[in-house]
């Protein structure tokens, strides 16, 4: 058995009339890899915020390593470390000074102090960079010395608010293997983030969250296994008489309209099934537009639970929030 | 162990180095005081066309010394009241989170950003009070050594208490307010009413009564007198007037400028305790 290091109980949090947060449960096993995803104004970085104290917890109980939000914030702000979603970094101090300003204020020893720097600093491949001031460095150095800084402490878990947003393809890839390199060392992993592969890549657990709900949750493997095997999307003349011929076919699991035609899973394999399903569909005369088969992706099972892609969602349930650079 | 406000201070110092051009013109800017106003007022001061009375049997001294010591006290209300802005820079585009979200007190980053007020304030009005001297500012004139050592850790205690003041007040108001614009504004409605209804370059004696009022609250004017009783001794004249300054107006001056600074403290403390960063 391995303990639960947060444990949420019907957290709700509103802004206004606005709920962000509406009632979610859920805990974070000890050494994994969590996940968020969701689109911008889930309520995804509210959450965050609240799990490290830096929003108060107005509705249900919170405990980080074991201490309550609202009773041991000081406790909970010492077990922790965090890489904010915006940057945050002193533009005119070095790489060096930012990790040690920050082990000060954590109050470290100076021995402990410079002996992290040095090994973080390794660890991100900093070395050249040590006494460059952070104004210099590119996006992905800023966050590799952000995500060194958040582990100076060795904290027990690590709270990444959209770690790679911004970042060029090839920049994610060496974060994420940062942030695997890190959590293989036993740092659980608290992540959010709006990228579908990145939840995909790394989490253990990914909890789907949109308008304050989570609405499912699980494996990125068994999220999408509850697509089934293959999924087919079809354009047709008849996209209602499609939905009827497709259920009565032994292979399609479950068949449904969406607003860009007919989506379906299929409990077996998708190039066998296809064959039969098209034959069926000619047989009572309907005419096809376009047919997609794919194997189901973490996008997949949010538009089959939220009836539309991430996105798509308008832009008015998104938090005010300013990205700095 | 809590000595967290060390590392803000140790920020504060590296930064206040670390940008050469700033630190250059924190340095020249009230040096050009001191030899543009300064050398110019004396100079219409001394020549026959505006006739002083004198008192006899009391020092006198010229324009330069009498508001060298006023510059001193604006160059410390100046950094001051700006010092607080780089608060206001960590909050929009800097580490005011990491500081917030760690789990020092807040009260930390106040004092070690009042510690780094007061001493850029010493260092630069230790540098005027030089460069004063070699300009012709007849300060500590006739003090023997012991008197002029006292008298000048008399001026820096009074910065000290003064510069804390201010730079708690700008501190308060840049955790208070969104904007650059804002604390502008405020800026600059702060600094020429402090300015002008004080002492620091001319006597505030013939002031209308409403203004010696005002003159009466503002702080500099306690300072500036805590400075001239310790530059210029407790009995001197200056463009005409006669000044006697009593042991109890510099200690009345203290206890104002530490009220003052007390106030200043607790606002920035309340300023500290609730601040959010979005």
């Amino acid at each position: 058995m391995t303990s639960k290091i947060i444990e949420v109980e019907n957290l709700e949090h509103s802004f206004g009339d606005f709920k962000a947060v509406d009632n979610i449960s859920f805990s974070v096993e000890e050494g994994e890899i969590f996940s968020f995803l969701g689109p911008n104004g889930a309520g995804k970085s509210t959450t965050i915020n609240i799990l490290t104290t830096q929003l108060a917890c107005q509705k249900g109980a919170v405990r980080v390593c074991g201490f309550d939000v609202r009773t041991r914030p000081h406790d909970v702000k010492k077990s922790i470390g965090i890489v904010f979603q915006d940057e945050v970094l002193d533009r005119d101090l070095t790489v060096r000074e930012t990790l040690e300003f920050h082990g000060r204020i954590y109050s470290m020893p100076r021995d402990q102090r410079l002996a992290r720097e040095k090994e973080l600093i390794e660890l991100v491949e900093l070395g050249e960079k040590v006494n460059e001031r952070t104004k210099n460095l590119s996006g992905g150095m800023k966050r590799r010395l952000e995500i060194a800084r958040g582990l100076m402490t060795r904290p027990r878990v690590l709270f990444l608010d959209e770690p790679t947003i911004g970042l060029d393809p090839q920049t994610r890839l060496r974060i994420w293997d940062y942030i695997k390199g890190v959590n293989e060392e036993g740092t659980t992993i608290f992540l959010t983030t709006h990228y579908m592969d990145e939840a995909d890549m790394l989490s253990d657990s990914i909890q789907i969250i949109d308008h304050g709900r989570i609405i499912t949750s699980g494996t990125a493997e068994s999220l999408k296994n509850t697509l089934g095997e293959d999924m087919i999307y079809l354009e047709t003349k008849d996209d209602d008489k499609a939905v009827e011929v497709a259920r009565r076919t032994p292979e399609v699991s479950q068949a449904k309209r969406t607003s860009k035609g007919v989506e379906l899973i299929l409990n077996a394999d998708g190039g066998k099934t296809m064959p039969t399903l098209l034959r069926s569909l000619e047989k009572d005369g309907i005419g096809i537009l376009s047919v997609r088969m794919k194997k189901p992706s973490l996008d997949d099972v949010f538009v089959h639970y939220t009836g539309r892609e991430m996105r798509d969602v308008p832009v008015e349930n998104t938090m005010p929030r300013h990205r700095r650079h | 162990m809590t000595r967290e406000f060390l590392t803000i201070y140790w920020r504060e110092m590296l930064r206040f180095v670390r940008f050469r051009g700033q630190l250059f013109a924190a340095l020249v800017q009230p040096a050009l005081w001191l030899l543009l106003f300064g050398v110019a007022m004396t100079s219409n001061f001394n020549s026959d066309l505006i006739p002083m009375p004198t008192f006899p049997g009391v020092v006198s001294v010229d324009y330069l010394t009498f508001m060298a010591a006023g510059v001193m006290a604006m160059t410390a209300l100046f950094t001051c009241l700006f010092g607080g802005m780089g608060l206001l820079f960590d909050k929009n585009w800097g580490i005011m989170k990491e500081m917030l979200a760690s789990p020092m007190r807040s009260y930390h980053i106040q004092i070690g950003v009042g510690l780094g007020g007061i001493t850029k304030s010493l260092i630069q009005v230790g540098l005027i009070m030089g460069f004063g001297l070699i300009l012709g500012v007849e300060f500590f004139s006739g003090f023997s050594v012991t008197h002029m050592l006292t008298s000048i850790l008399g001026i820096f205690a009074f910065v000290a208490i003064f510069s804390a003041g201010f730079i708690f007040l700008s501190a308060g108001l840049a955790m208070r307010v969104e904007s650059m614009e804002s604390v502008q504004a405020i800026m600059t409605l702060l600094t020429m009413p402090l300015m002008f209804s004080s002492n620091a370059l001319y006597s505030t004696s013939s002031f209308p009564t409403w203004l010696q009022a005002i003159s009466s609250v503002n702080p500099l004017t306690y300072f500036v007198n805590g400075i001239r009783y310790f530059a210029l001794g407790d009995d001197f004249t200056a463009m005409g007037t006669h000044y006697e300054y009593t042991t109890g107006d510099i200690v009345m001056s203290l206890i104002v400028l530490t009220a003052f600074t007390c106030l200043a403290f607790v606002f920035a403390w309340q300023a500290f305790r609730t601040a959010k960063v979005k």
